[in-house]
């Protein structure tokens, strides 16, 4: 699984752009691009893998300080620029997700990756606020530290119903040696257990997608495919402009009443103890 | 993972206060200690380490000899020793005779 | 002879660390001027924990604390790093979220509410997985709604220290305060050692650890305001000045250009030396920009 990592998120921002280089300036791990989306142009974003990446630890499809930071910048400038439109005329983001994690690296650390990961979600959050719709295509893998920083700030996430698809909060290899289990029981628990699965169609049920989409074969897109997928995508622009510039659409499904009844209940407990405190 | 249920009919004194204490790390645990309604003491324990009824059934019966508090204890316990649970009830029971 | 005398400032000295979650949360507070919010008798616990035979706590190790601090609203939200590591899951991080969304509706309508992160944790509890990563996104989002009206502090003081994704809610807060023993990053040494081998990180090495992460390396880089000790009266003090203190007119994490030269010039041929990283990068030698 993990060396299809990148393919398919490169796949998508070159069928959605028409664009294969990096922008000059940028990393050879960053994709970023203005593109026409319908009768609008939107900032498209995608972190792919570089194995010639200065950064050593970076090489297979992490995300790491320069991404991070090159994410960020991106989405400011976009900001800046779109900063007296009025919302209706915000530039969408879309951010083509398909990263294997965040960089462990020693150089990473040293370097305060923690903080560009938090000036990457920043950005792409400020932009949320603002009233740019922000929508996450996860086209592949999306873990982490690494989905953290490049794509969960958005108002709209949608992936493809397939098994390459995976959306986690840690690698099952890794899982497995730390709740000293096997990758099999892992795999079983997360049957039972929506939350710890790796199968996205158990993600769905959280209440966090907002389209599972259906194409034959995610890494390599027909014509048709990737039509299909530019109408999900403007259907997904429209649905975030109409609604709220926060994350409150998270616990508003119906699969989210139900698998997140009980963070719902608390939030619920708190805000009436609130009043009275 | 055990759920286990002990009830005190003979510990009927009057309580007004609550207590909170303890952390449920490793090899230790939390007790909630309230006032009940019901006559008598009443204990639930939610404890992950299996096979231990008899020791947590001593534990409570030493105190409960001690205590006569109509109390509802709840627990929720990771390991503690017979040791350490006896220390944070005797804690919660302070805080319940302030 | 009477006891009189001056008492030893390590005998008065309180220590902030060895007080669990809740207490230091309390400790922060004007003097009966605090309650908790939803706590251990409200009995909201995680749902998830049971089914996998892991014993749940009352309050899902998470405390929040409302009151004043230095006479003006605060909230302080907790994270218990002897439970579960101090990870987040569904509960925990709803309460998180939900009380910084409370801060930030009552300084909306006109009573700024500061937040205070406590962050003893290791990131996103994996018995619950893809909730706790959600409950971390949604965390970020909420501390970036408040930033703006209100300050969000973020407190790290050991011996847990702040790791995985909640390190983002560190670096997106107005400020940030560790203790020497407290650590702050993304990957722990012990992920790294294992993602990337020994070379990488020797996750034994204390020395290293603490001159990558500790809070003396974080400040001094510029990437922390402030390093106290470990007492809690200074603490308390030093968190009642930030509650107090004007809103900043920029936030470091909006400070992309700046950050991304800086990522730029490193020299990334071998490791970076963390002393001369915190040379380059001080403070002092930025002109004011924080």
């Amino acid at each position: 699984m993990s060396e299809h990592v990148g393919l398919r998120g490169r796949a998508w921002f070159e069928a959605l752009t028409g664009i294969k280089q990096p922008s000059t300036g940028d990393p050879g791990t960053v994709l970023a691009s203005e593109a026409q989306i319908g009768d609008e142009t939107a900032l498209f974003l995608c972190v792919v893998p570089n194995p010639s990446s200065r950064f050593p630890c970076v090489r297979d499809g992490q995300v790491g300080l320069e991404e991070a930071f090159t994410l960020a910048h991106h989405l400011r400038r976009v900001i800046a620029q779109d900063r007296e439109k009025p919302k209706a005329r915000k530039r969408p983001v879309v951010a083509i997700v398909d990263v294997k994690s965040q960089a462990y690296g020693r150089r990473e650390e040293t370097a305060g990756i923690f903080f560009a990961a938090a000036a990457s979600s920043d950005a792409y959050a400020s932009a949320r606020m603002a009233g740019h719709p922000v929508i996450s295509l996860v086209a592949g893998q999306a873990f982490s530290g690494g989905f953290l920083t490049h794509g969960y700030q958005a108002n709209r996430i949608l992936a493809f119903d397939d098994s390459g698809i995976v959306i986690h909060a840690m690698h099952k290899e890794a899982a497995a040696r730390i709740t000293r289990r096997s990758v099999a029981e892992l795999e079983e628990l997360g049957h039972e257990i929506a939350p710890m699965s790796y199968d996205v169609r158990d993600y769905a049920k959280l209440g966090l997608l907002y389209k599972l989409l259906h194409v034959d074969d995610p890494q390599h897109p027909t014509t048709a495919d990737i039509e299909a997928i530019r109408h999900d995508l403007i259907d997904a622009i429209q649905d975030a402009r109409r609604g709220a510039t926060d994350l409150s659409n998270h616990l508003q499904s119906d699969a989210a009443k139900q698998t997140r009844k009980a963070g719902i209940a608390v939030r619920t407990a708190l805000e009436a103890q609130w009043q009275n405190a | 993972m055990e759920q286990i249920e002990f009830d005190y009919p003979a510990a009927k004194r009057s309580i007004t206060k609550r207590a909170h204490v303890g952390v449920v790390g490793s090899g230790d645990m939390e007790v909630l200690m309230e006032p009940t309604q019901s006559e008598g003491a009443h204990v639930s324990i939610t404890t992950s380490v299996d096979g231990f009824q008899s020791t947590w059934k001593a534990v409570f019966d030493r105190f409960f000899s001690k205590f006569d508090g109509a109390v509802r204890v709840q627990i929720n316990d990771a390991g503690a020793t017979p040791g350490s649970v006896m220390l944070r009830l005797e804690q919660a029971v302070e805080v319940i005779n302030q | 002879m009477s006891q009189t005398g001056i008492i030893p400032e390590f005998v008065r000295r309180q220590s902030f660390i060895e007080l669990d979650g809740r207490k230091r949360a309390q400790s922060l507070f004007d003097e009966g001027t605090w309650k908790e919010l939803v706590g251990p008798f409200d009995r909201m616990e995680s749902p998830w924990l049971p089914l996998q035979g892991v014993a749940p706590q009352f309050d899902d190790g998470c405390i929040v604390i409302k009151g004043k601090i230095g006479g003006m609203a605060a909230v302080a939200i907790a994270l218990e790093g002897a439970f579960q590591g101090g990870s987040i899951g569904e509960v925990s991080g709803a309460k998180m979220t939900a009380a910084l969304d409370l801060a930030t509706k009552d300084s909306k309508t006109g009573k700024r509410t500061a937040a205070i992160l406590l962050l003893e944790t290791g990131g996103v509890r994996l018995q619950e997985a893809n909730l706790g990563l959600a409950a971390v996104a949604e965390v970020i989002s909420s501390v970036l709604a408040l930033r703006p009206h209100a300050p969000v502090i973020t407190l790290i003081a050991g011996t847990v220290g702040c790791f995985g994704g909640m390190s983002l809610a560190a670096g997106v807060s107005s400020y940030v305060v560790m203790t020497r023993e407290a650590r702050l990053g993304l990957n722990g040494p012990e992920v790294i050692e294992q993602e990337s081998g020994i070379d990488e990180f020797d996750s034994s090495d204390r020395t290293l650890i603490w001159a990558i992460h500790g809070g003396e390396q974080r400040v001094g880089m510029g990437l922390a305001d402030a390093l106290v000790e470990d007492d809690a009266g200074k603490i308390k003090a030093t968190i009642r000045g930030y509650v107090q203190a004007d809103l900043p007119l920029e936030y470091r994490s909006q400070q992309v250009e700046f950050y991304r030269d800086r990522v730029t010039a490193l020299d990334t041929s071998e490791q970076i030396n963390p002393m001369s990283l915190r040379e380059r990068w001080s403070n002092k030698t930025t002109g004011g920009l924080r």
